[in-house]
């Protein structure tokens, strides 16, 4: 089965949905896909506990009456199968879709980095913690210790407490004159100025990192590095994460050009390739809200709306100064690479300790060896930590992109009932 | 000279004679630029094969080999004595087992013939409808890379290895991209294909697809091969596909396999993907409803009678050559290393070498 689109978007986070609705007015046939069982991306996520944002309620509405945008939750994009084609698959079916023109907005995921203990049961991301909450996870009367870099930790333990979770410690491993000299320039920001104050946690402490999650069979307690001093505070639960990494795979096994982890775009949000828009996080860490102009950018100018796309470029560099903060304030210590012990999993799908992959010369050298990266997630967690430990580049998506249904390779390619036998 | 032996390529065949050098107490080094081969690519399945004497004699001789070896490799080599299912679709392929099973019986190897049920009750994730089958109990399977890794850390005082391409051989010397020569008693080319050192080899590179599944709890236990194998595997235009299914001791399902001649990108190509599972499908029909994981291709050397060099180079003295295992050289490793160790220690060999010595394709061999 193949079908047609003029624009394929791929996520429907802030970035994509707001693309769609931009580009919906130029009446063209839009289809937006997403991997997750309901648009929204990773802020706007829905679920049985997800409080309601009325800026995603407000673009699902748009969405919603624009006749030429279809969504496709629940759909991943598993292989390519032409130039300006793609392989799709949702629980049920297998299709391609061919588009004249394709944005990109695949967001940004969670860098998980390894430490003793980190594979305890009750040892997540700080926005995996989230999500399990937003899907109804009950953490009433637990104690959490949220550690790890960035705003979302401060998120994170909101939602925690607003769960009825108890926070022990968020610590941030920037230090105190960095996260200072951060929030000195926040009132540019007054929205986020805001966010900062309602989300602040007498709790939040610079300069400290997790070394260790202890436990016997789930995490107890987690040992905390503060300045010079290790702390031990007992907890139920350990949210721990490092930032964001932003999803580039797909556009770089499409050919589009990446920098720094991003991928390129110019004022347009074109990407190296024609035809081929990105928008969000995918091209670099920097909040909703730019995730969001970005969208509308590509979207307005995918579809030749050159001025509408242009109106927007002003409220954007307003944003993407406020994630060139970010950037320069939550920047890793290089201290952090040292977390991980010789034993301490670094892969768990496959079971393979950091130490059997440090000793190695490359990613490549490691997956044949230790088997590392070779399992579900195909290295999107241990490769994100390699990456940030190792030095190692990220490698790029083989088909299947992401696990598949062998039913739907078979659809990669124009099977007929004509092909010829299989022995010959 | 800068040791006794250099070796080019560090593939499980380059492995596997360091490895037989190493033994008989002589210093290696070993050269491989790690660009990356057939052992990193390949299903690891140990067979013995029957398309000729010469095959049957080197798989048997070298599977006794990898018997010998078994207890010693660790659990990354994940050696797993799982024997082969061959399956019959009908009666002809049932005709053709039956004379595999006469052809091994003879050979003194365990086999055994299976009826419809038996073949069920042995796999029942196997569609029903199969008219038979044969079990070989001796053959199994490893994981190649590691078995590598394995073998070269068995004498680390006597194989040194160097991360080094290698630009040029002539006799016993070699010529790295640096520009530096180095010289041995003997060079043993082990590269698989021949295409760059000895372009004037008759070694054409054979494209193959394998795709993996996520883990499952539901397991096979024998690797499976459909006898219609024998006629795809033995194609020498064209692409074929054949089902070829092994259990990985993790619960994982690899599935082979594809053969082109006229591929050289390594890059999946999805129609010859779509096919080779579709006849999977045919095969094990649950398996439609599996995630697959990863899919990746590799090349086999082919020589035109599907045997490998094995000896002295044609025409140059001091350069040995153990290249052109086809879709074997995971199992033939041992023998390979046993045979090309021997000829050059001037020892007996345990078979007969004559089907394997590069010499039969001299007269092919003119300047280009
Ligand atoms: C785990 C996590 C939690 C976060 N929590 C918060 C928070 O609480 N507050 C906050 O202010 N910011 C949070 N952020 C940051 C926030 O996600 C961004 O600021 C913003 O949402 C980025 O929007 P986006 O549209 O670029 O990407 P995203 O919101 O990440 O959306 C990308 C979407 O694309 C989908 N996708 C990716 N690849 C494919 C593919 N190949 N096929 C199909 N679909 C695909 C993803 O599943 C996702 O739904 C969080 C980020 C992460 C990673
Ligand atoms: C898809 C597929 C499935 C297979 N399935 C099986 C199976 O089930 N059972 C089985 O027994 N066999 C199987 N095989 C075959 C088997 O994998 C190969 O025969 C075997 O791995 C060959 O090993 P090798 O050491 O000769 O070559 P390779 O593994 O190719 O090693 C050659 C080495 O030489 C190095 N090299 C090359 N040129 C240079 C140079 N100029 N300088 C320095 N280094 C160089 C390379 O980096 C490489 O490491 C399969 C093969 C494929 C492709």
């Amino acid at each position: 089965m193949k079908r047609d689109v003029d624009l394929l978007i791929l996520g429907a986070g802030p970035a994509g949905m707001a693309a769609a609705v931009a580009a919906s007015a130029s009446g063209q046939r839009i289809a937006l896909v997403d991997d997750n069982p309901a648009t929204g991306g990773q802020i706007w996520r829905a679920g049985a506990q997800a409080p309601r944002y009325p800026a995603a309620e407000n673009l699902r509405a748009q969405l919603a009456a624009a006749k030429n945008v279809e969504c496709f939750t629940a759909t991943r994009v598993i292989a390519q199968t032409g130039a300006h084609e793609l392989l799709l698959e949702n629980p049920l079916h297998s299709w391609r879709i061919g588009y004249t023109q394709l944005i990109l907005c695949t967001g940004a995921r969670e860098v998980l980095l390894p430490f003793p203990g980190w594979t305890l049961p009750g040892v997540t991301g700080a926005g995996g913690l989230q999500a399990l909450i937003k899907g109804g996870v009950p953490v009433r009367g637990e104690r959490v210790v949220v550690a790890g870099s960035g705003p979302l930790l401060l998120a994170s333990a909101a939602s925690a407490k607003a769960a009825g979770a108890r926070i022990e410690c968020i610590a941030e491993q920037a230090s105190l004159a960095s996260l200072a000299a951060f929030a000195l320039q926040l009132p540019r920001w007054p929205g986020k100025l805001r966010q900062a104050i309602e989300l602040f946690d007498r709790h939040y402490q610079p300069h400290s990192h997790v070394v260790e999650a202890l436990g016997d069979g789930r995490v107890q307690a987690v040992r905390i590095r503060r300045g010079s001093r290790l702390v031990e505070i007992p907890c139920d639960r350990l949210a721990c994460g490092f930032g964001l990494r932003a999803n580039t795979e797909l556009a770089q096994t499409l050919g589009c050009a990446i920098e720094a982890q991003a991928v390129v775009v110019d004022n347009l949000q074109r990407t190296s390739l024609a035809g081929h828009f990105a928008a969000g996080e995918c091209t670099g860490i920097g909040g909703n809200e730019l995730a969001q102009v970005e969208g509308a950018i590509a979207g307005f100018a995918a579809v030749g709306l050159l001025a509408e796309a242009q109106a927007l470029t002003a409220r954007r560099r307003h944003w993407q100064r406020f994630a060139d903060l970010l950037k320069r304030h939550f920047a890793l210590d290089p201290e952090l690479k040292s977390l991980p012990t010789a034993d301490t999993v670094l892969c768990r799908c496959e079971d393979v300790p950091y130490g059997a992959v440090a000793q190695q010369a490359s990613w490549r050298q490691a997956k044949l060896h230790s088997r590392c990266g070779m399992g579900a997630c195909q290295g999107r967690v241990c490769g994100t930590a390699a990456e940030v430990l190792l030095g190692w580049p990220t490698p790029t998506l083989r088909a299947p992109f992401v696990p598949a249904r062998v039913d739907s390779l078979l659809h990669a390619a124009a099977l007929s009932s004509a092909a010829p036998t299989a022995v010959e | 000279m800068n040791a006794d032996v250099i070796i080019v390529g560090a593939g499980i065949i380059g492995a596997a004679c360091a490895h037989g050098f190493a033994e008989r107490g002589l210093d290696v080094l070993l050269l491989d630029d790690q660009r990356g081969g057939a052992t990193a690519a390949g299903m690891g399945h140990l067979v013995v094969m029957d398309d000729n004497p010469a095959e049957l004699a080197l798989s048997h001789y070298s599977l006794s080999l990898w018997r010998q070896w078994a207890p010693l490799l660790d659990e990354g080599c994940a050696y797993r004595n799982c024997g082969t299912l061959w399956l019959a679709a009908n009666e002809d392929e049932l005709a053709v087992a039956e004379q595999k099973s006469t052809l091994l019986d003879a050979e003194g190897l365990g086999c055994r013939m299976l009826s419809a049920s038996a073949v069920h009750e042995a796999e029942p994730m196997l569609r029903p409808g199969l008219v038979g089958g044969l079990h070989v109990s001796g053959d199994g399977i490893v994981y190649a890379p590691n078995v590598a890794r394995w073998l070269l850390a068995q004498q680390p005082q006597r194989i040194r290895q160097q991360h080094a391409q290698v630009s040029e051989v002539s006799g016993n010397r070699v010529r790295l991209c640096s520009g530096e020569w180095l010289s041995a008693e003997v060079v043993v080319l082990a590269t698989g294909s021949a295409r760059e050192l000895c372009p004037e080899l008759p070694i054409r590179p054979k494209k193959g697809h394998l795709l993996i599944t996520d883990r499952y709890p539901t397991r096979l236990r024998h690797q499976l091969v459909e006898l219609g194998y024998v006629s795809s595997a033995h194609s020498s235009a064209g692409t074929s596909v054949a089902f070829n299914a092994q259990p990985r001791p993790t619960g994982q399902i690899l599935i082979g396999s594809s053969r082109q001649f006229d591929s050289l990108t390594p890059e999946v190509e999805h129609d010859v993907l779509a096919r080779m599972l579709q006849r999977a499908i045919d095969y094990l029909p649950s398996l439609a409803q599996m995630n697959a994981i990863r899919s990746w291709t590799g090349f086999r050397a082919a020589t035109p009678d599907s045997l490998p060099l094995l000896g002295p180079h044609p025409s140059q003295p001091g350069l040995w050559l153990a290249l052109g295992h086809e879709g074997l050289g995971v199992t033939t490793a041992p023998a390979t290393a046993q045979l090309v160790v021997n000829q050059v220690c001037k020892q007996p060999c345990a078979i007969d070498v004559t089907p394997y010595l590069p010499q039969r394709f001299a007269s092919a061999e003119q300047p280009a």
